[in-house]
């Protein structure tokens, strides 16, 4: 068998241009295999390939995503690959987006992919449909059982010539993807042993999960902003100069509860920003880029809204949990209300 | 966050630029912000046109917040 032509798609961190500086950099194409790709390279053995490796920021992917879709699909019909790998992303949220916009594209044009996620990634639940992602820890300290499992699954994908067995069974993550199979036992027979189990209280599995839809509906509007308390709530880790909390760059494990009773602006000196996730240059510069407060003054002194809140809350979004984040805004929560606060304004960076 | 804050039962308005994350993470009034790493100002531009921006951006979250909707929905 011929060996397998793939191209890798990394960011610009893994593929060792820089860090969040380099985050807005267009997408170019590399001869063979760089980072992660060369310990692709060595697992594939005989069996497969990396030729090329196409690199894009992660800004700059998720701020041009349909260009940079159109761009990879013209680079992934020049090399004709037989498949694509992207990442692994981890819990890394833009880059997550990114590697399941690569698969899309992939997808469109009948090219395999096999990419490696942290199932809270934003990216795994929007772009499942479009690639075997297999499932990793949320940060690249993982990288080392990660690497195997893709390599593994690849192969796998080879051998078995793209006739995948289910996702428990080969190692990868739910597609969200109905397949005809032959059972042992007929539906009925199947069903009713499900219900006995679950009479008897014993573990039974589901043939068709429920999708997890949950949605919080929209509540009433305001009946006018100029009567209402208004507080900021980011995500983009804005805090006071020298981070006092020690909030952390990523995976933040708390929050933060500042007063802004008496600040007319966020400054250089005063605030700055702790998230590790963006280039925070121009947050720094000026917090009020991702922490509008000075406009919100404004309007309050000009009777525009009722007032701003004398404290905003923020945190790092930056690979956190989603059940840490559902924690802090719960207890966020409860304190706004008990505060009399009567909207939010949420900013993400 | 913004669901907890919502189910809460305060009205939150997120302003965020990587929409389909917004929409993932279930915010019910989205603005489309202008980038990432500064997603309320233009760091190409002077300082009060970041600032006009910004009022623009914020302006449009308050009519957000005035405004009934039945689902998710980005004001652009």
């Amino acid at each position: 068998m011929a060996k397998y032509k793939i191209v890798h798609y990394l960011n610009q961190f893994f593929g060792q241009i820089g860090g969040e500086e380099e985050a807005n950099i267009a997408p170019k194409v590399e001869d063979g295999s760089i980072g992660p790709g060369n310990a692709f390279n060595n697992a594939l053995g005989d069996k497969a390939e990396i030729v090329k490796t196409i690199i894009c920021g992660d800004s700059y992917f998720n701020e041009n995503k349909d260009e940079v879709q159109a761009a990879i699909k013209e680079k992934l019909n020049e090399i004709n690959p037989d498949m694509v790998i992207a990442g692994p992303a981890f819990n890394a949220g833009r880059y997550g987006m990114a590697c399941g916009g690569v698969a899309e594209v992939a997808y469109e044009l009948g090219i395999p992919v096999v990419s490696g996620i942290y199932p809270e990634n934003p990216g795994y639940d929007m772009y499942k449909q479009y690639a075997y992602f297999v499932e990793t820890s949320d940060s690249a300290a993982g990288m080392r059982s990660a690497l195997p499992n893709m390599a593994d699954l690849v192969k796998t994908y080879i051998e078995k010539e793209g006739e995948l067995g289910l996702p428990e069974e080969e190692g990868y993550l739910p597609r969200g993807i109905r397949k005809n199979i032959f059972a042992d036992q007929r539906g009925s027979k199947r069903a009713v042993e499900m219900l006995v189990a679950k009479l008897k209280d014993k573990d039974f599995k589901s043939e068709y999960p429920m999708p997890n839809f949950d949605r919080v509906d929209p509540v009433d509007p305001l009946e006018n902003v100029k009567d209402a308390k208004i507080a900021l709530v980011t995500s983009g880790g804005i805090v006071p100069k020298g981070n006092p909390d020690h909030i952390e760059s990523s995976s933040a494990s708390k929050y933060g509860k500042y007063s802004i009773d008496e600040i007319y602006e966020m400054t250089p000196e005063t605030h700055e920003t702790a998230h590790g996730g963006y280039d925070p240059v121009y947050a720094n510069e000026d917090p009020n880029c991702v922490l509008p407060v000075d406009v919100l003054r404004d309007m309050e002194n000009d009777g525009k809204i009722g007032k701003l809140h004398d404290y905003y809350y923020s945190t790092v979004g930056n690979g956190t949990s989603v059940a840490n984040a559902k924690a802090y805004a719960q207890e966020i929560a409860q304190e706004l209300q008990e505060d009399g606060v009567q909207a939010v304004i949420l900013t993400s960076t | 966050m913004v669901k907890e804050i919502e189910r809460a039962g305060i009205p939150v308005v997120h302003i965020a630029t990587v929409i389909p994350i917004s929409k993932t993470v279930g915010a019910n009034r989205i603005i489309p912000a202008v980038a990432i790493p500064h997603p309320l100002g233009d760091p190409k531009l002077a300082k009060a046109k970041q600032k006009e921006i910004r009022k623009v951006l914020v302006e449009k979250a308050l009519d957000a917040l005035q405004t009934p909707i039945d689902t998710q929905t980005v004001f652009e």
